[in-house]
């Protein structure tokens, strides 16, 4: 404390009573927070699995159960690291892997748009996008997650790789409203142009860097099927 | 404040937040989470609540430790309590539904500066018991509740067409969009307040013309 | 334009996602300080460089916090810092700028308590900006707020040349100009947000 605070305030009370009393309360307030961290910290983990498990049965259809894996360099890992994407395995009842769901980010309108989408393998295609988080215009820019001409360009979105296997054949792109002619291009929705582009560039950009690093670990994906 | 007049709980202690000092409407404060996230009905309610427990807790706590804060350091010390129970409010918000909690965003930490909870806790709580602090805690946040559903509900049904996600006129009705956006908050704030302060000058010109109180403003 | 790219946070802060007329951030000072220019262009200038301190220190303590692992302290240790923050540039303004405190010391304190501050902390740390793009966003939030403060105060400047009811006069009227310029500034929404 220097001599400019004391000029402006009135005789004090005794340093050591505010000592006191701001550590108490200090404390009080310590103990409050971690508690109610702790006590929460299981509700909100559970909250975030229920609302991944359900984004995952939306675009991954059929899917009943899903695992979580990181995928870095040097393949699937169960632990996430430093350079690793989060990816989700959707299985069917019977074990058998039904896709592959990643997120993607990329700007909207007003903020990023955050959205899980599911890779089916079988397919080589986009099969579901949900959107997680987005600020966007409501009545326009919202139309992305309840469109369901919008929702329909995802229920086979062409994702085949090239033949170099280095990235996709056709990159994915939104076309104006209207216009869809190939199976890998987005039909915007008209009014809400720059959010359905934001779907499609997260799209293209996610599933440019994640497929050729997944694909060849498809097989070890299939390998845990079995196992409990 | 005498202790005599202290010990004494009316009514009033409580309606005074609700309607003649309505945090929002009356004194203006706290016009940040108001307009932010009163887009739909159910963020307001949220977010009225929240402030409520908020004020609550905190009238409490400031009321009970008033007397052994030493007064240089009482603007610290409320807002590390109202800061601590904000945290906690924050947290379980997020274990009860985390779609509220992505609609409200940083709304709910920004609860922290909401004047209105620091205002009570120095001109209010600070000085008188904690029954009656808690009383009129619950006042200003039923108040503020209030005026956020109020701005809520019209702005849902103009902006959505629905009230609470209920669908109200189904598919013929055109959404008047803007209602929702943040040009939405400030105009249909700016007509609750022309309303009130409508009624509050024809009660003035009523008033002057029966002879009462000539208390022109 | 990249998201992450240093003109694209400012231009979006200002002018598509500004503080105050998109994201309803420092609406206290908005309505209170905005009735003269000649108030409100400095008020713009302390809230700026407030912002700035506290971004930096918000950013400080945000790295010991995470390297803790204690983030559940982040909003107690964001307000006191930023509380402790504006009382030294208070004291130091004081001390060593006598002027520049005369001109702007009297908001100092007004500013605290003003959201947009803790507003600025919390959304760089929920974007996970970097030191360099916090101070961007942090500027580009301040300037955004000086525009708006600065543009309501002249218009309330040339309404009070013109006859109004009596009822519309105060709070009511301000928040109506508020709707005004907010709809003008949706205009700039989607600046650098695709090509589409």
């Amino acid at each position: 404390m220097n001599e400019a605070q004391q000029a402006m305030q009135p005789p004090r009370a005794s340093s050591t009573l505010m000592m006191i009393v701001l550590n108490g309360i200090a404390m009080l307030a310590g103990f409050l927070v971690v508690m109610t961290s702790q006590l929460t910290a299981p509700r909100i983990a559970e909250n975030q699995r229920i609302a991944i498990e359900q984004a995952v049965s939306k675009v991954i259809p059929g899917a009943t159960r899903h695992r979580e894996f990181h995928l870095g360099k040097d393949g699937l890992r169960s632990e996430p690291g430093a350079d690793t994407t989060t990816i989700y395995a959707g299985y069917d009842d019977q074990d058998h892997l039904l896709g592959v769901a990643a997120r993607a980010a990329a700007q909207g309108y007003a903020d990023m748009i955050y959205l899980l989408y599911g890779y089916d393998p079988t397919c080589q295609c986009i099969r579901g996008i949900k959107v997680l988080k987005f600020a966007e215009t409501p009545g326009l820019g919202d139309k992305i997650t309840h469109d369901a001409a919008f929702q329909s360009n995802f229920d086979a979105l062409d994702a085949r790789l090239a033949p170099d296997g280095q990235g996709l054949a056709h990159a994915i792109a939104k076309v104006k409203h209207g216009t869809k002619q190939h199976d890998w291009e987005i039909d915007a929705i008209s009014g809400a142009t720059i959010s359905s582009t934001a779907v499609g560039k997260a799209l293209n950009q996610s599933a440019q860097a994640l497929l050729p690093q997944l694909l060849p670990h498809l097989q070890e994906l299939r390998a845990t099927e079995k196992r409990p | 404040m005498t202790r005599k007049t202290d010990t004494q709980i009316t009514w009033k202690t409580f309606s005074e937040g609700l309607w003649a000092n309505n945090p929002v409407f009356v004194m203006l404060l706290g016009m940040c989470p108001t307009l932010a996230v009163t887009n739909s009905a159910i963020n307001a309610l949220a977010m009225g609540l929240a402030t409520t427990f908020v004020l609550l807790a905190s009238g409490l706590l400031v009321s009970l430790l008033a007397r052994y804060i030493p007064k240089q350091v009482r603007i610290a010390t409320y807002i590390v309590i109202i800061a601590t129970f904000v945290t906690m409010i924050d947290y379980i918000i997020q274990a009860i539904s985390l779609d509220l909690y992505n609609a409200l965003g940083a709304f709910i930490q920004l609860i922290v500066v909401n004047c209105i909870i620091l205002g009570r806790a120095e001109a209010y709580a600070s000085k008188h018991r904690p029954a009656k602090a808690v009383l009129n805690a619950l006042g200003m946040g039923a108040g503020f509740t209030l005026a956020l559903l109020c701005l809520g509900l019209v702005r849902e049904i103009l902006g959505s067409g629905s009230v609470f996600g209920v669908d109200l006129f189904g598919p013929a009705f055109q959404p008047w969009v803007i209602m929702t956006l943040p040009p939405g908050g400030f105009l249909v704030l700016g007509a609750w307040l022309l309303l009130f302060d409508w009624f509050r000058l024809r009660r003035q010109q009523k008033e002057t013309v029966t002879g009462g109180q000539s208390d022109v403003a | 334009m990249s998201p992450d790219s240093l003109t694209f946070i400012f231009l979006n802060t200002v002018l598509a996602n500004n503080f105050v007329l998109a994201m309803f951030l420092g609406l206290c000072p908005f309505l209170g300080v905005s009735g003269r220019l000649d108030t409100a262009i400095p008020m713009g200038i302390a809230t700026t460089f407030v912002m700035l301190v506290s971004s930096v220190c918000a950013y400080a303590i945000n790295q010991v916090l995470v390297a803790f692992d204690i983030e559940f302290l982040r909003l107690i240790s964001y307000i006191a810092i930023i509380a402790s923050a504006v009382q030294l540039v208070e004291m130091g303004l004081k001390k060593y700028s006598p002027s520049l405190f005369r001109s702007l010391g009297i908001f100092l304190p007004l500013i605290t308590t003003n959201c947009a501050i803790l507003g600025v902390a919390l959304f760089q740390t929920f974007r996970d900006y970097d030191f360099s793009q916090s101070l961007v966003y942090a500027f580009g939030a301040g300037v955004g707020f000086t525009l708006a403060i600065a543009l309501m105060a002249g218009l309330r400047e040339k309404l009070e040349l013109s006859q109004l009811p009596s009822v519309t006069q105060g709070a009511a009227l301000s928040l109506m100009l508020g709707g005004m310029l907010s709809l003008t500034f949706m205009g700039f929404a989607g600046l650098g947000g695709g090509h589409g």
